[in-house]
């Protein structure tokens, strides 16, 4: 999987990945010649130091940044050339993204959150009414489509915040630090939800995280060191 | 319409914050309506004057007289049709503050020559058989809650004694601008009255052919009273009212510079509001990109909420300057026509809608440009 020998058909390909930053007159290697190929239905997580590139390689693989080198293609796509508004367009069709801070709209209610990424389909307003309804059923806050985030523990935020992530069905899920912010019980119930996303509705998570609990429950945990992915391990019964 | 609950929720974020916005707007707009009402009472003669009269006055000033003969010498220029005269009167009803204009006038030739004022041929014919008959604007017999057979006392300043007048005719303007303030009655009673001046008129109004000789007419009338005890001034009806306005000073630039300095200020209060809006921000509109809406859709989203506070704000300001308005003519006579006319309203919404937009294209350009990372970096 990280040395990028994977299959072609692999959900995710990274080829080659760079990423250097300009600090001054300095350049900074965050990302050095990295290879990863992730399939459908995989629980991958990113561990590895302050600095590591951990972020940065969730950000390139959601669109939201663009590498200095090499490729990162997604069900058949190449991302790495989009044009700004291609890319646009794409991360609405195929990423989910689940941040620390949950970042819900502060002034919407857990319904209007969630309806967000739906506003920009076609979706006529009782189609997306279904799905929203659906989305919050599934991380089981059916009784809150009417709260502001205010009105909700940090655990209910991120779980409408997760609500927010898969109301699109996308391609997959990427997740940057979603239990940092919470405390035990809370992030247990929201990696519980998580797992739940992968084994019942086979979604693809790929996460960052410090915590090695909640790296126990992927499928793959992969470390990064100074940009480079220095460490594989599998749960059993999980091919590498 | 499906964005709508995302404009507005942000709108209500800090409800104060938009309230005031709102009313800095209001406020803002209903000075300026009231501006342009001020502006409008003031240019109102120059506005509706009539392209193809001329007035004639004594070189010397508006208040030394000219003879009534030079009526015929006048209709004897070639190209005047008509003339008219009358004299400025300047009395006093009950109390000096009730100020309004009366004008002794022809009544042979003051119709034929204001056809925009109307007075009813019967009315009319009571007034011209009556000696100290008086035809009033409904403008000012509205004011004064005059009615048709009133009688009135007008006290004489500049020519003493009471003088008593019987309402025969109420005149109404064709025009909203046209002035219905006014007070007429016969010249004939003027001249048998007063001890001085017999014989003479305050100025003459000549109507011409055509309009695009009237520079040509202006030096012949002028050349024709040369060198006489009692030289002539001319211009057009145009031209001598707005010499009239300038006698107050510049109300125009007055008017232009306290509107642009109001304007100029609205535009930093409101542009440093929406700042502070995006600034505040940031993280979500990040997020919204995150999510696949578009840097034009980010765009879009801070310059409808600049619109929408622009637009509510103007329509509140203007439509209390049209409340303002109705309430009629603050001064009590020395604005008669103080009126807000549509045109102004649509063109106070516009500038409010400009002053919207600019303001927050800085904001919104900043937005729009917002890399997601940075951003997310910074929440």
């Amino acid at each position: 999987m990280v040395d990028g020998n994977g299959k072609t058909s692999s959900l995710i390909q990274v080829r080659g990945l760079d990423k250097k930053y300009q600090r001054g007159s300095e350049e900074i290697d965050v990302l050095q010649g990295l290879n990863l190929d992730v399939e459908k239905g995989d629980f991958v997580v990113f561990m590895g130091p302050s600095g590591s590139g951990k972020t940065t390689l969730l950000n390139l693989l959601g669109g939201l940044d663009v590498p200095s080198r090499g490729s990162i293609t997604v069900a058949g796509d190449e991302i790495t050339h989009m044009s700004r508004s291609k890319l646009t367009e794409w991360r609405a069709r195929h990423v989910g993204f689940i941040f620390q801070m949950y970042n819900l709209i502060p002034v919407l209610t857990a319904y209007q959150n969630v309806e967000l990424p739906l506003l920009l389909t076609k979706l006529s307003k009782a189609e997306r009414r279904k799905h929203v309804e659906t989305a919050l059923a599934v991380v089981g806050l059916a009784d809150r489509v009417n709260h502001y985030p205010r009105q909700l523990s940090g655990g209910q935020e991120q779980r409408v915040a997760i609500a927010r992530a898969i109301v699109s069905d996308p391609t997959f899920l990427l997740c940057d630090e979603p239990t940092g912010d919470l405390d035990r019980k809370s992030a247990d119930e929201i990696m519980g939800l998580i797992e739940r996303l992968v084994r019942e509705y086979h979604k693809t998570v790929l996460m960052v995280t410090h915590d090695p609990l909640v790296a126990k429950r992927a499928n793959m945990t992969l470390h990064l060191e100074k940009g480079v992915l220095v460490e594989a391990s599998a749960k059993s019964g999980v091919a590498s | 319409m499906r964005f709508f609950p995302l404009i507005f929720a942000n709108l209500f974020r800090k409800k104060m914050r938009t309230i005031l916005t709102v009313g800095s707007f209001a406020v803002a707009l209903f000075l300026f309506g009231l501006l342009f009402v001020v502006r409008g009472a003031f240019s109102q003669g120059v506005d509706v004057a009539g392209a193809d009269r001329l007035v004639v006055i004594n070189r010397t000033s508006i208040i030394q007289p000219l003879p009534l003969s030079y009526q015929d010498r006048l209709l004897k220029i070639p190209g005047i049709k008509l003339v008219t005269y009358a004299n400025w009167f300047g009395g006093v009803y009950q109390d000096e503050k009730n100020f309004f204009p009366q004008f002794a006038i022809s009544t042979e030739t003051q119709r034929q020559m204001f056809p925009e004022f109307i007075v009813p041929d019967e009315e009319w014919n009571k007034f011209v058989g009556d000696r100290e008959g008086a035809v009033v604007g409904e403008g000012l017999a509205k004011r004064f809650g005059w009615k048709l057979g009133d009688r009135i006392p007008i006290r004489g300043t500049f020519i003493p004694g009471t003088w008593e007048f019987n309402i025969d005719g109420i005149y109404h303007g064709k025009r909203v601008a046209d002035d219905t303030t006014q007070f007429w009655f016969h010249w004939k009673y003027l001249d048998e009255r007063k001890q001085f001046s017999k014989g003479f008129v305050g100025w003459y109004t000549v109507r011409i052919d055509d309009p695009g000789k009237a520079a040509q007419l202006v030096k012949t009338i002028d050349q024709e009273f040369a060198n006489s005890p009692w030289e002539t001034k001319t211009d057009t009806e145009k031209s001598f009212a707005a010499s009239w306005v300038k006698q107050f000073g510049n109300i125009q630039f007055l008017i232009l510079t306290i509107g642009g300095v109001v304007f100029f200020t609205l535009l930093l209060v409101t542009g440093n509001t929406m700042a502070i809006a995006v600034r505040e921000r940031i993280g979500e509109l990040a997020v919204l990109k995150a999510l696949g809406y578009s840097d034009v859709f980010v765009l879009v989203l801070v310059l409808t909420e600049s619109l929408l506070v622009a637009l509510v704000g103007g329509i509140l300001g203007m439509a209390l300057a049209k409340l303002f308005t109705l309430a009629g003519d603050p001064t009590r006579g020395l604005l008669p026509y103080f009126y807000l006319p549509s045109v102004a309203i649509a063109g106070g919404i516009f500038v409010a809608l400009l002053v919207g937009i600019t303001a927050g294209m800085l904001p919104a350009v900043t937005a729009m440009r917002l890399r997601v990372v940075d951003a997310l970096r910074r929440v």
